[in-house]
């Protein structure tokens, strides 16, 4: 169900800042994608051109094509069409703080205009379901607040939110970053559920996530991909002598 | 490293592949298909959002236009001697504004000298000064007392303070300080003086509030700077906030004018309306604001009416420049981080 | 450093210790100094507004000089009925300006100079809306009309409303509009339904602090809504205000009018006071546990 990505010749900047330098890959269906390097790096730009998200910032500029199954998401739809396609999953866990759980995972088929009740119970639960969240909220589902969950399930809770559009691709950039270890090994459990249903990208600056798991993984390093690659080739034998350094530690 | 990380991986990824892929069945992704870019409502929705932040230039523009429109006849009527004649003569529509100048700007600057020392020594107190529990209790009454109407300060003015002056500071005031012709009897306690008084209470809140977060906005290291110079907590804060505040302070006072040059119904009861240039601040006077509060509705004649537009016209000219160039410094001195709009 | 070994100095830092305590209880003085005139009129104002509340007061319009009794019955609903109209116009126009300052134009240049003039159309007298609003509409009709003050307060509205909702919205992170936009979720809706939403108990405020504001206000009123001693829920006649009523009943020289304008103060305070306790109550209660 999830969609190949082909990326050609993107290149993106913030103000004068040039931030990707003419990056191509094909990003394969699903299957988990890892994105590492160094902060600053471009990787966390990367994803934000995938839903094109990048181009919110004041001053941001995108070049290049990117083809989403057989759109080209710069050319042939609106940021709108492109974002229900395509989930993000932010570094911090951003929940609403004003609405309830229920209505955090229905806001996306909500403020799209969806009102079936019948169908938006459905989604909800198996939303909370996939992203392992049903258990430990379903009965306070409208009582409380997104936000009045732990960090470790707020970002469950996101994933919940985005799952609920039902999208093709899931981008997660960083997802675990600000969380401990427990709801680290959560979202990682997670990952594996859900990448036979979704393409997912994954941003990580931390290469044991990316190894355990991702089955492609490509090295950013100042703007520029360096090597893409399956995630065993990129661990065990990179040919690029820039990869070797950053995942052995002589740098980064 | 990752070698051990890598094996999970790879067993992992056979597992999963193995559960069954379920169908969605809620037609989710259909409809959202469907839905279309919402390109026109999010057009519109900009749109609307433009209209009304272009309506504070349009309510700029019609004061404008409404003023200088129909202003006119007077304008014509009387070109700058308007401005210089001190002759208010409605019978003969022979019309002067110069003791309405006069009256507004000696009654707001007399308010200004009672009301700055005391904003600001309020304003150190509480930022510097005081124990942090009453600190939020003195910024409430002083909120208190910016929200109480000008009426209600008026209907005060006239039955408390108005006798207030008249028999007990008027007397002292004379004793004290006759001599210079400022205060001089008879006194029937409506006058400059009294309007000052209430002027003064009206306008401390806003000086004392801004320059609050003016000083407020002076970095610690300026404080700590000061004191490792081993000096007083006085010479504190004259060195490292008052200082260093100065621009944002002469903001917040020139704020305070600007209310006080505007302000009317408070001043309208108890400055005796009567247009007269005396040194005397015993004196009964007249503002620019309590003459078209007192004659506007009663004015007969085209040409009258126009007098008190012109007026008015003067007095949104002069409270405009006053608080552009009052939020000008201000500004400069916040980059504007101020909390709130006063 | 030595310096306060030698005796001069020891004691320049006497006079300097003395300066300091000097400023200090000048600053208490005044803050006490300053506090007294607000004491005097909250206590004077109860004193004598209470004493001459009744339930007249609240249900009677006013009688002619001479007869006791009567109330300001008209004039509440007048004040009512006015500030209704101001708020309809006033507070959407100050969301929509706010709005666009705060998720369209902020740093453009345009941004900057709506800002400003917002706050210095914050500071025009409140006169000067009268005379706008007596020449938009009374003089074109030839009578007075409460619509006219409805208007002039209303504009004095706008600059408050703008300024609160775009201080409110930029505390509104940019992480939830990010994730309501990565949705799929048109701007239109982010903005209605995470920003506004999320930043709604501080512009319910700040709409409040605007309606208080204009609430009190007589000079804007003077030739707009002009008063009546009569019922009247005719927009496009004049109106009573309390405001108004009170005007006339203190610069009266009759002691029965001098009751009823201290009554009239009070009342006016309470309402003030009352409609944005509640408003703030309200807004309170809609947010959900743990919500902030």
């Amino acid at each position: 169900m999830g969609v190949n990505i082909q990326v050609e010749h993107v290149n993106a900047w913030y103000g004068t800042t040039h931030t990707l330098k003419d990056v191509s890959l094909k990003i394969p269906a699903n299957k988990a994608t890892a994105l590492i390097g160094p902060s600053g790096c471009g990787k966390s730009t990367f994803v934000r051109c995938l839903n094109r998200m990048h181009e919110t910032t004041p001053g941001a500029r995108v070049e290049g094509t990117i083809q989403m199954g057989d759109v080209d998401i710069y050319k042939a739809a609106s940021p709108v069409e492109i974002r229900r396609r395509v989930g993000m999953v932010f570094q911090r866990p951003n929940p609403f703080p004003t609405m309830s759980i229920y209505d955090n995972v229905a806001s996306g088929l909500r403020l799209n205009g969806f009102r079936k009740r019948s169908v938006l119970d459905e989604v909800v639960e198996r939303s909370l379901k996939q992203a392992a969240l049903w258990n430990e909220v379903k009965d306070d589902l409208r009582k409380k607040s997104g936000s009045s969950l732990s960090g470790g399930q707020q970002q469950r809770l996101c994933i919940a939110r985005a799952l609920a559009v039902d999208p093709e691709v899931l981008l997660m950039d960083e997802p675990a970053s600000a969380l401990d270890p427990v709801s680290t090994s959560k979202i990682e459990d997670l990952i594996f559920d859900l990448k036979r249903d979704y393409t997912i990208v994954i941003v990580t600056h931390n290469m044991q996530q990316a190894a355990r798991v991702a089955e492609q993984t490509g090295f950013f390093l100042s703007g520029v991909m360096v090597e893409f690659d399956a995630t065993e080739k990129i661990f065990t034998n990179p040919s690029d002598k820039r990869t070797e350094d950053y995942i052995t530690g002589r740098f980064g | 490293m990752p070698l051990a990380a890598l094996a999970q991986n790879e067993a992992r990824t056979a597992e999963a592949a193995e559960a069954p892929v379920v169908p969605d069945t809620t037609g989710v992704r259909a409809f959202l298909m469907s839905r279309g870019s919402g390109s026109v409502a999010d057009s519109v929705f900009g749109v609307l959002m433009l209209v009304g932040a272009l309506s504070l230039f349009v309510i700029v523009a019609l004061i404008v236009w409404m003023l200088v429109h129909n202003s006119q006849l007077s304008i014509h009527a009387f070109g700058m001697r308007f401005f210089r004649s001190t002759n208010w003569d409605p019978v003969n529509g022979d019309f002067g504004a110069l003791p309405f100048i006069y009256g507004t700007i000696v009654s707001s600057l007399l308010a200004l000298v009672i009301a700055v020392p005391l904003s600001l020594a309020v304003a150190i107190f509480v930022l510097e000064i005081c124990p942090i529990p009453l600190r939020g209790a003195i910024s409430f009454l002083t909120e208190l007392l910016a929200a109480i109407p000008s009426i209600v300060y008026g209907l005060w003015a006239v039955f408390v303070l108005v006798p207030l002056v008249r028999d007990k500071f008027g007397p002292i005031l004379e004793k004290l300080l006759g001599w210079t012709g400022l205060f001089v009897e008879p006194n029937f306690g409506v006058g400059v003086f009294t309007a000052a008084l209430i002027l003064a209470v009206m306008i401390f809140p806003v000086i004392s509030s801004i320059s609050r977060d003016v000083m407020r906005a002076v970095p610690n290291h300026q404080r700590e700077a000061a004191l490792a110079l081993g000096s007083t907590r006085w010479e504190m804060i004259r060195m490292g906030v008052l200082r260093n505040a100065r621009i944002g302070i002469i903001g917040a006072i020139i704020l305070g004018l600007g209310r006080a040059l505007g302000e009317t119904m408070a001043v309208t009861m108890v400055i005796g309306n009567h247009p007269d240039i005396s040194k005397n601040l015993f004196n009964p006077a007249y503002t620019l604001s309590s003459v078209i509060a007192n004659e506007f509705s009663e004015a007969t004649g085209d040409l009258y009416l126009s007098a008190l537009i012109e007026i008015g016209l003067a007095l949104f000219l002069v409270t405009i420049v006053v608080n552009a160039v009052a939020r000008l410094l201000v500004w400069v001195v916040t980059r504007g981080n101020t909390a709130k709009a006063v | 450093m030595g310096s306060s070994l030698n005796a001069p100095s020891r004691f320049r830092n006497g006079a300097r210790t003395l300066t300091d305590r000097l400023v200090t209880g000048i600053a208490v003085f005044s803050t006490i100094l300053v506090l007294l005139p607000l004491v005097a009129i909250l206590g004077y104002l109860i004193y004598k507004g209470a004493s001459s509340l009744n339930l007249a007061f609240f249900t009677k319009v006013p009688v002619p000089v001479g007869q006791s009794g009567g109330g300001m019955a008209n004039s509440i609903v007048g004040s009512g009925i006015i500030l209704l109209v101001a708020s309809v116009i006033g507070i959407p126009l100050g969301i929509a300006a706010g709005v666009y300052l705060a998720e369209y134009g902020p740093g453009s240049w345009l941004g900057h100079v709506i800002r400003f003039t917002a706050d210095v159309l914050n500071g025009v007298p409140s006169i000067v809306m009268g005379i706008v609003a007596y020449s938009l509409i009374v003089s074109k009709q030839h009578h007075f009309s409460a619509l006219a003050g409805g208007i002039a307060l209303a504009i004095m509205m706008v600059p408050t409303v703008t300024r609160t909702t775009e201080e409110m919205l930029a505390t509104v992170p940019t992480a939830l509009r990010e994730a309501a936009l990565g949705l799929g979720i048109p701007q239109w809706r982010t903005i209605v339904s995470v920003s506004l939403r999320a930043a709604s108990p501080g512009i319910i405020t700040g709409c409040m602090l605007a309606f208080a504001r204009v609430a009190g206000e007589t000079a804007p009123l003077l030739f707009t809504a002009f008063g009546n001693q009569f019922w009247s829920l005719n927009l496009n006649q004049p109106m009573a205000a309390l405001p108004l009523q009170l005007y006339t009943y203190a610069v009266s020289p009759y002691d029965e009018w001098h009751r009823l304008a201290w009554a009239g103060a009070l009342v006016l305070i309470l309402l003030i006071m009352i409609s944005v306790t509640l408003v703030r109550l309200f807004a309170a209660r809609n947010s959900l546990a743990g919500g902030r």
